[in-house]
């Protein structure tokens, strides 16, 4: 078990290390001067692109450039953002947790209704109600992200103002609230996008979760559980869930783009503070650093989702722990 | 003495798309207290479709056709609600079957397996079942029980997993044992280690075995009673040394024949030319007819009935009537291309 | 007794070789629910072809800034107007004609490339396959959209061809991992020992057995590789780095409203409403081509 944590890591690190590469091939594929934009910027002052010259080491050979972005990179500086005057890692840094919550959230909401419906799906295997999942499940997946956001902002934020418009806090009132004020304050910005991230997700774990199960029902120990005596209902929360929540682990790891990409959209919609927004916002003011280290931070955040969930597989399959 | 089951006219048939396949069409026998019973028969015969219809373990497209009789313990098993019959599997009636690997779920100790049986059944908490778990896991012959009820299935040797089966199957004491051919898919040393456990098990508790399988040698060695299965019906019945001594069924006949003797030289294998018939479509008159090296025109359209042919002895065979017949074999009428009539 | 006679040679009609696409026409009209969605999803193309016939208006006249503009859906305009006073509803049209076209085209290029690039790290194996498989680790960790918006701020303003090619080049990730595994089962299958044995050539076996073997998980692939496409770049186009204005796609559409999404609700729901019913028509045919190609194998 130990060997195959360190082996994962391992992978990991290479990983990284390549998405290093790419994105540095990203920044000087590009036509011109990475920063043109910027520097052709009348309201860039002149010390900005003296750092700049000097931190990027533009007039340098490439492998050497790539070198100071490695060695950068593993200072956690990740260059300096021109829209917000102050570098990237800061900017981000601020964002990062807002967009963790968001995520967090969806990830745990999704994978719950998910399953549950999956659950129901398979219990009632053939009924309407199972046709009638399997139809909603078919629509959410086929959703656009953003449509679901601006249709749930107009909806419930607007027609039926039952929450607020955007944002985390409220912009006028969360200061003056109590602590436990401001927590339901939050709470309250926090469902909406939460809701609109869930369903969207919810979807595919659905899916996935009733094939596994399907795909394990006609197994010998399912038969025997029935030789036991137990009912319908144990079986498929006893015996046949458990096995089937294994292909599920592996599909937290592989659900964390989407939820990245989903979660990108519904900040911008619901002005939520977090990376999504932040990297939008700067692709309108072509802030190329921004929008660069927001790509480096959003995958090593799905590298570390993914490892998170195969070491979760690992431990969690007997088969797989105990070797 | 009442049996402990009795069966009459069980009848499990399947509604597929190609027709009715009546897997098991019409049998009656009785299982004693504390008797071994085996049904032998070969593939598509019914025998494991009789097992799983007792236990009404039975999915659509099958069904128990009504007019079927289970009788146990004072109650008719075909009729019982869900709720009672589950009380029943694992607790009174129980099963084993021949896939140790794959019967076990691969997520849970072996140990939380047997005992959840007795956590159904009886109610027992957590801790008390457990005991009585490795209790049972010892008495299957497992060395070190404690040790090994914590341990995976994926964890343990085929005759392990086996054994682990079979005190699944004997934690709650149970009436009757159903084996479906419980050492096929082990090693033949492992095998016979495995039917000595079952024989002394049941000394010990005194359950009942309805033993299944294919391999008369099996029969042989455990059983008692046997009856055979051909197309869906009872064929022959008698206590084992009479029907190894004196079979009476040409179908029996052709299997007893056909099983290899260590020290006896063959230049060839004998077989029982052709193949079962189709379930969906079985033949108007004796369904053994077309394999058959004795028969005549009589059975040919007239289906025969179980005929009284010795002690305890019955026969569905037409020679019951007119034996002369059976001085005069000759090639069946099926002969497969390329294989010769023994 | 007489020795075995010779078994009769059982003969097998013939049955002539099916065309991978009338084999995935066929497994499209099986289920009563993928022939609904093909019937739907004709229509939409159809739309999308005829666009300039059945357009009631120009989809990029501006007639009236004044007057006409950011109506509510009325007779003369269905799906109302957007704030240059162009019809939404031409719009909508001429959207399904892009869209799609962007769609199909971007996942040919994905195909292209993730069937090359899963063969040749097959085929060849060794050092080369783990090295291009790392890097197909690291591009898959990077999130589709992410890599996109990188690429795309680097090339500001591009137009519809790169962008088409930009598209492509960001998904052929997963299909080029199937195509390897399949590459390399075929390497090591038995029959192709065997026919080594009698002769024939590494290449020409697995030039011989790859495709028919490739043709389920390609049709899959390129089926929901179109969904994704299109629901992509209205996403980019949403986000304004998509297809320049003033071409009309759905994403476009959706933008062009979303600064008063609250006043301007048909321009964000009718094109959605599009987009849904072609993605889930695709992904309901790619569901039904895994289903029969799993069957068959």
């Amino acid at each position: 078990m130990l060997r195959y944590i360190a082996r994962r890591l391992a992978q990991a690190a290479i990983i990284v290390a390549i998405v290093a590469t790419i994105t540095f091939a990203l920044i000087h594929l590009a036509p011109g001067d990475p920063f043109s934009a910027v520097l052709d910027n009348p309201n860039v002052s002149e010390s900005v692109r003296e750092t700049l010259r000097a931190q990027y080491g533009l007039d340098r050979p490439l492998p050497e450039q790539f070198v100071r972005y490695v060695g950068a990179l593993s200072r956690g500086e990740l260059g300096w953002s021109f829209s917000h005057d102050r570098p990237v890692s800061e900017v981000l840094g601020q964002a990062l947790p807002n967009t963790l919550l968001l995520m967090g959230v969806a990830l745990v909401g999704s994978f719950a209704l998910g399953i549950l419906i999956a659950l129901i799906q398979v219990a009632r295997r053939g009924t309407t109600t199972d046709h009638a999942l399997n139809g909603i499940t078919l629509l959410f997946i086929a959703m656009p992200d953003f449509w679901l956001a601006l249709l749930a902002l107009l909806s419930l934020a607007y027609w039926l103002p039952i929450f607020p418009v955007g944002g985390a806090v409220d912009p006028v009132t969360h200061d003056y609230l109590s602590a436990g004020g401001r927590i339901v304050d939050r709470l309250y910005h926090l469902a909406l996008p939460a809701m609109t991230l869930i369903l969207l997700a919810s979807a595919s774990v659905a899916r996935y979760q009733r094939a596994a199960l399907l795909d394990v029902l006609p197994s010998d120990y399912i038969r025997t559980a029935r030789l036991k005596g137990l009912t319908e209902r144990q079986i498929l929360r006893r015996h046949a869930l458990r096995n089937a929540l294994l292909p599920t682990i592996t599909l937290i790891g592989l659900s964390f783009p989407a939820l990245l990409t989903g979660a990108f959209f519904i900040e911008r919609i619901f002005a939520w503070p977090g990376m999504g927004y932040a990297v939008v916002y700067a692709i309108g003011t072509r802030d190329y650093p921004l929008v660069v280290g927001g790509v480096m931070i959003g995958s090593i955040m799905v590298t570390l989702g993914s490892l998170a969930a195969d070491l979760l597989y690992a431990w969690a399959d007997p088969r797989v722990r105990n070797i | 003495m009442a049996p402990l089951l009795s069966i009459r006219d069980l009848r499990t048939w399947f509604y597929t798309e190609s027709g009715i396949a009546k897997a098991v069409d019409g049998v009656s026998f009785d299982v004693g207290a504390g008797e071994t019973v085996g049904i032998v028969g070969e593939s598509g015969c019914g025998k494991s479709v009789t097992a799983l219809s007792i236990l009404r373990l039975i999915q659509p497209p099958g069904r128990i056709e009504s007019g079927s009789v289970m009788e146990f313990e004072g109650r008719n098993l075909v009729t019982l609600d869900d709720e009672e019959m589950r009380k029943v599997r694992g607790n009174r009636i129980s099963m084993i079957f021949q896939e140790p690997m794959s019967a076990l779920n691969p997520v849970f100790t072996v140990g939380d397996q047997v005992a959840e049986v007795a956590r159904i059944h009886s109610g027992l908490s957590r801790k008390k079942a457990w005991d009585r778990a490795v209790e049972t896991l010892g008495l299957t012959g497992i060395p070190a029980p404690e040790e090994r009820a914590r341990q995976y299935p994926h964890q343990l040797s085929g005759g392990m997993r086996q054994r682990v089966l079979i005190a699944m199957a004997l934690i709650m004491k149970p009436a009757l044992v159903i084996a479906d051919e419980p050492t096929t898919a082990l090693d033949v040393t492992i095998q016979a280690q495995i039917l000595d456990l079952l024989m002394h098990l049941q000394k010990e508790f005194g359950t009942s075995i309805l033993m299944i399988t294919h391999d008369l040698g099996v029969i042989a060695e455990t059983t008692s009673r046997v009856i055979v299965m051909y197309a869906g019906e009872i064929v022959e019945q008698a206590p084992v040394n009479e029907l190894f001594e004196h079979p009476h069924h040409p179908y029996t006949e052709g299997l007893i024949h056909s099983m290899p003797h260590i020290g006896h030289d063959q230049a060839r294998l004998n077989v029982i030319p052709g193949t079962v018939p189709a379930p969906t479509s079985w033949p108007k008159g004796c369904r053994f007819f077309e394999r058959c090296p004795y028969s005549w025109n009589l059975p040919a359209h007239e289906h025969p009935p179980l005929y009284d042919v010795g002690a305890n002895h019955i026969s569905r065979c037409h020679l019951a009537r007119e034996p002369q017949r059976r001085q005069d074999p000759h090639p069946p009428l099926v002969v497969q291309e390329g294989v010769d009539a023994a | 007794m007489p020795g075995p006679t010779p078994v009769s040679a059982t003969s097998s009609a013939a049955r002539p070789r099916e065309s991978p696409l009338a084999l995935s026409v066929r497994a499209l009209l099986r289920k009563r629910s993928s022939r609904i969605a093909l019937v739907v999803l004709a229509v939409i193309v159809l739309v999308g072809i005829l666009a300039p016939l059945i357009a009631p208006y120009d989809p990029a006249a501006q007639p009236d800034i004044v007057a006409l503009k950011s109506q509510s859906p009325s007779l003369a305009h269905p799906f109302g107007t957007d704030p240059y006073s162009r019809d939404v509803l031409s719009r909508v049209l001429y959207g399904a004609r892009l869209s799609l076209v962007i769609g199909v085209l971007a996942t040919f290029v994905s195909l292209t490339f993730g069937v090359a690039y899963g063969a040749i790290a097959g085929y060849v194996g060794g050092m080369l396959d783990a090295v291009m498989m790392r890097i197909l680790d690291a591009f898959l960790s990077i999130p589709r959209l992410l890599l996109l918006l990188g690429v795309l701020v680097a090339w500001p303003h591009l137009s519809i061809a790169p962008l088409i090619l930009f598209l492509g080049l960001t998904g052929w990730f997963g299909l080029s991992r199937i195509v390897r595994g399949q590459v390399l089962a075929l390497k090591h299958a038995e029959f192709v020992t065997a026919a080594r044995a009698l002769g024939a050539s590494r290449r020409r076996i697995l030039a011989r057995h790859l495709l028919p073997n490739l043709v389920s998980p390609i049709a899959v692939a390129a089926t929901i590789g179109v969904g994704h496409v299109i629901v992509l770049e209205a996403g980019l186009s949403f986000l304004g780095i998509g297809v320049p204005q003033p071409l009309a796609s759905w994403g476009n559409i959706i933008q062009d409203g979303a600064d008063q999404v609250a006043t301007l609700w048909w321009m964000s729901l009718f094109p959605g409403l599009f987009m849904v019913l072609t993605v889930m028509t695709l992904n309901i045919l790619a569901e039904a081509l895994r289903e029969f190609y799993e069957r068959r194998s």
